[in-house]
This record gives C-alpha cells, sequence and structure tokens, in this order.
C-alpha cells in the first residue's frame, strides 16, 4: 500500500457509498448480445466531488458513464439522480463528449448555447449565458468563429462551456483531453480544477490516462475489463493549494500514480 | 492550367527583389490568385476556342462553328422562338424537380429515420434507379397522353429516385456522436431531426438535389424528344430536320447552361444559407 497519509485505498470493493451522494449506480449490469460489457456495478457519486472512472480499453468506463447520462440503458440494475430513478437524459446531467460533437455548421456562440436553444430559452438570454461561459472557458472573442476554424483544445473547451451553460448539478466527461495534445492538456487540467473550485458541481470523468485521473481527482475508481468491475477505489488525498508543478514532482502524488500501475498492470497487454 | 501557373509564380520568385510596377498585367496576376471567377472564364475560353477551332475544321458539316451558334442562338431569342420553348420547356421541368425535391428529400429522410419505412421504400426506389428509363418515357405518354402531365411525370421518374436514395444515405450517415449530444441536452425527436440530423444530412442531401436536378434535365429532354414535339426539343428536332445545325446546337448549349446555372445556384442556397461555415476556407 502507498503512502497512507496520501491516499486511502480500498481494494476487491464491490459497492462505493458516500455520505451524499448526487449519483448512485445501483447493480447495473450491461450485455451487448453475448458480451459482457459490465458485471454489478454499484457506486455512489459524492456531491461537489471529481471522481474519475478509469480503466484500461474495454473496461466499460464509457459505457458506465453513457449508462449514467441516460445515453445507453442498462440490461438491469438501475440509476438514481438526487434519489429519483432515471432512464434517459434529464436536465440534472450535462455531457462532455470525446470527439466534442459540436455542430460544424454553428458559430460558437450557438454551440455554447445549443443546450438552452433546445429549452427554449429566448435568443437575447440564452446568448448573454452562453457569453459568460465562453469567457470563463478562455475562448472571449472566438463567440463567432466555427469549430474548424479552432484548434483541438479551443473546440474542448466550447464542448465544456456548453455542458456548463445549462447549470446541470453532473457533468459527464467522456474522456475530454484525449484529442488534445499534451501541452494543453495540463493547461486544461489545471483549468478543469479551477472549474470545479468555482462551479461547485459533481463531476464524474472518465480517463485512461493514471497521471490526469491522480491529478484531478477527488476519488478515482479503477474498473478491470472483460467484465467490467470494481476493482480498487482511491482517494489520492493531494493537496491541491500546491502549485501544479509542486504537485507532479510530489512523493505522494507519485507514489499514487505508481500505486495504481501496479494495480493495473496485469491488464496491458 | 498548370502550364499558365507556373511562369507567373517563376516571375514571383525572380522579380521579388526588384520595385514591381503596378502593370496592367501584374493586376492581372493578383487578380488571378486571388478569384476562382478568372480560372473559370479562362476554362470557358479554352473550351469554346476548341469549339470554334474543330468547327473551322470542320469535323463535319453538321457541327457549327462557336460564333455561327452564338449568332443562331441570338437569332432565336431576336424572333422569340427561345422564349416560346423555354416557356414550354420550363413548366414541366420545374414542377417536376420542385415535386421530386420535396417528396424525395422527404420519403429518403423518413427511411433514414426509420428501418420500416427503408424496408418498405427502398426496394421500389433501387429497382426504379436501375430502370432505364428512356425504356419507360414512352409508355408514360400511352397513359397520360401528350401534354404536361407526361412530361412532368418524366421529369419526376429520372429525378425521384435519386434523391430519395442520397438523401436516405444523407440521413443514415449523420455524426451519431451529434444525435447523442442532442439527446443528452434533452431534445425532442423534432429538434434532433431539425436541428442536428437535416443540417448535417445537408451536403449529401444537396448533392443529392443536384444528381436529381440534372437527371431531371435528361427527362424533360427525353420527353419532348421522345414523345411530345414541344420546347427546347421541338426546337432541337426542327432545326436537325431542316439542316440549321447552328440554330440546333444553340438550343442544345443554350439547355446545357441553363442547367448548369441551376446547379450553381443550388450550390450557392446551399453555402450561403445552410452550411455558412463552408463560406469560410
Amino acid at each position: 500500500m502507498a503512502n497512507p497519509a496520501l491516499a486511502r485505498s480500498s481494494a476487491g470493493v464491490t459497492a462505493v457509498t458516500s455520505n451524499d451522494p448526487v449519483v448512485q449506480v445501483c447493480d447495473v449490469c450491461k450485455n451487448y448480445r453475448d458480451v459482457e460489457a459490465l458485471r454489478g456495478i454499484n457506486l455512489e457519486f459524492e456531491r461537489g466531488k471529481l471522481t474519475t472512472l478509469l480503466g484500461p480499453s474495454g473496461c466499460g468506463k464509457t459505457t458506465l458513464l453513457k449508462i449514467i447520462a441516460g445515453l445507453v440503458p442498462a440490461t438491469s440494475g438501475e440509476i438514481r439522480v438526487n434519489g429519483r430513478a432515471v432512464t434517459g437524459p434529464g436536465p440534472e446531467r450535462a455531457f462532455v463528449f470525446q470527439d466534442f460533437a459540436l455542430m460544424p455548421w454553428a458559430t460558437v456562440l450557438r454551440n455554447v448555447a445549443f443546450g438552452l436553444e433546445l429549452k427554449g430559452v429566448v435568443s437575447a438570454e440564452r446568448n448573454r449565458i452562453a457569453r459568460r461561459y465562453i469567457e470563463q472557458v478562455g475562448l472571449a472573442g472566438f463567440e463567432e468563429k466555427y469549430p474548424h476554424e479552432l484548434s483541438g483544445g479551443m473546440r474542448q473547451r466550447v464542448g465544456i462551456a456548453r455542458a456548463f451553460a445549462v447549470n446541470a448539478d453532473v457533468l459527464l466527461l467522456d474522456e475530454p483531453f484525449s484529442a488534445v495534445d499534451e501541452q494543453n492538456r495540463r493547461k486544461f487540467q489545471e483549468d478543469l480544477l479551477r472549474l470545479v473550485e468555482q462551479e461547485k458541481k459533481t463531476f464524474i470523468f472518465v480517463t485512461h490516462s493514471i497521471e490526469e485521473a491522480v491529478y484531478v481527482s477527488d476519488r478515482i475508481v479503477l474498473l478491470s475489463p472483460r467484465p467490467g468491475r470494481i476493482s480498487q477505489v482511491i482517494d489520492p488525498m493531494i493537496d491541491r493549494s500546491a502549485s501544479p508543478d509542486d504537485i507532479r514532482r510530489d512523493a505522494g502524488y507519485l507514489d499514487v500514480v505508481e500505486e495504481i500501475w501496479q494495480g493495473l498492470r496485469q491488464y496491458a497487454e | 492550367m498548370q502550364m499558365t501557373v507556373s511562369p507567373a509564380k517563376l516571375d514571383n520568385g525572380i522579380g521579388a527583389s526588384k520595385e514591381a510596377p503596378a502593370t496592367f498585367i501584374e493586376s492581372v496576376r493578383t487578380f488571378a490568385d486571388q478569384r476562382r471567377s478568372f480560372w473559370i472564364v479562362i476554362s470557358l475560353a479554352i473550351l469554346f476556342a476548341a469549339w470554334e477551332m474543330a468547327g473551322r475544321i470542320p469535323i463535319s458539316f453538321a457541327f457549327p462553328t462557336f460564333f455561327e451558334t452564338v449568332a443562331a442562338f441570338a437569332e432565336m431569342v431576336a424572333d422569340g422562338s427561345m422564349h416560346r420553348a423555354y416557356f414550354l420547356t420550363l413548366q414541366p421541368l420545374l414542377l417536376g424537380v420542385v415535386l421530386s425535391a420535396v417528396i424525395g428529400i422527404a420519403l429518403g429522410v423518413a427511411m433514414g429515420l426509420s428501418d420500416k419505412a427503408e424496408w418498405l421504400l427502398a426496394p421500389v426506389f433501387i429497382v426504379l434507379q436501375a430502370a432505364p428509363m428512356a425504356a419507360l418515357v414512352p409508355l408514360v405518354t400511352f397513359v397520360y397522353g401528350i401534354g404536361l402531365t407526361a412530361k412532368t411525370l418524366a421529369v419526376i421518374m429520372l429525378a425521384l429516385p435519386v434523391i430519395v436514395l442520397n438523401s436516405y444515405k444523407a440521413v443514415r450517415h449523420v455524426n451519431p456522436s451529434l444525435v447523442d449530444m442532442c439527446r443528452s441536452f434533452q431534445g425532442t425527436r423534432l429538434q434532433q431531426i431539425f436541428k442536428i440530423i437535416i443540417p448535417d444530412a445537408s451536403p449529401v442531401l444537396f448533392a443529392g438535389l443536384r444528381l436529381g436536378i440534372a437527371a431531371g434535365f435528361i427527362g424533360v429532354m427525353l420527353a419532348e424528344l421522345l414523345i411530345t414535339p414541344t420546347g427546347i426539343g421541338d426546337l432541337i428536332t426542327y432545326h436537325r430536320s431542316v439542316a440549321n445545325y447552328a440554330h440546333m446546337y444553340a438550343a442544345v448549349a443554350s439547355i446545357i447552361a441553363v442547367s448548369t446555372l441551376t446547379l450553381a445556384g443550388l450550390q450557392y442556397v446551399e453555402t450561403h444559407w445552410l452550411r455558412p461555415e463552408k463560406r469560410r476556407k
């Protein structure tokens, strides 16, 4: 076990509970035809925290996130949001897509305001809200640009602003930085931490990068593949008041990364 | 085109250090660098020059030169026969193309959205697209006589299958991630169709429309040449029978020009109204 002061870790768990759960995953299983993608997932996501689903490819982490989002139906089990069972997408959850899912024919402003447009918010009001979030993600001045005029990193900022604009309690991020280059990725992770701090929302984050998970998460749920099950839960307990560069050199941070790697290396091909 | 471009580039490279005087050639060169229309004009000029030369050789006594054809065109415009012919040809064409576009896109989108609609309709249109329509056009005359109905039907028979099948393909190739995005923000099915699926499908949808309209022109010409000698088809047939080849070619060239301009206009509509991002490079 790694440095106990910096990480609490529990291996071989079947259920993860929390004090104030905003999302509860109850006994969720998912089969695609005869392939078992997820088996018996029990998880609770604590309000205001950032929880990461981490695992090798094929462990079903994106599937689990899409089930929570209501985009993919579970084969059995249920999802509760704020205590109520849900079967489809809802206003309390917003999704950030791996491939950004921006409308190429719409400007940044319309893309960010799109969630509000669908809800029938009048144009002046939704543009006002959208402009505020465009500024918050650092894209002020790009409102009238089209997605193809932006870099990959900027496109994902649009995706994040769009998710923020609908004011959901829970943000679901599906490998949001995987299509972004390494330099921008680090900047992005720092910005994400700042947004988590500011917005007081619950984040559920999917990634396959161990460093990214340890750096941004309050809690990491490790999934093992075929079928996807919870293999370990780790609370990194990293002091985020330190500068990003100090955190990345911190012994505790590196120990947690190492511990997760030891847990996952058996699945590496 | 490659030949005309490379010397200009060469000159730029050598003349870069010298003071470049703003000559006529300079201004043409900058224009050629920036404007697409310059190259369109060059392309047409080459085509017409080749035509003029082929007519002067001549490759056949039935093949007029470009200038003879232009003169014949002007004559037919002056005596009003061109107007009368277009008045007759454009009616079934417009009617047929508009009906095919509306019905075709509606059916194609329905087939793209629903498997049941696809299973029901796809075989019909695949057969229709494969069928040699020229053979079927005379049958339409048997049923509907030689009026507007028969000509309109001929246009629809040629244009509709292409538009339906392309619209269907367009909807099936919509980015699934965008549809998921719309669902995740609780978009209704109608919002999904009109705000995501149709705009995302519109490039392929419009490609289908362009092919469909081109096929519609073939349809109306077939009808006018095969069944009802009226309009432009009649103009072509008549001038051929009296060996007025310049007039015949003028009629043929004019319908090609109308078809080309229609398709260019459609592209303008697409890039200016539906997909504004395509205007910016």
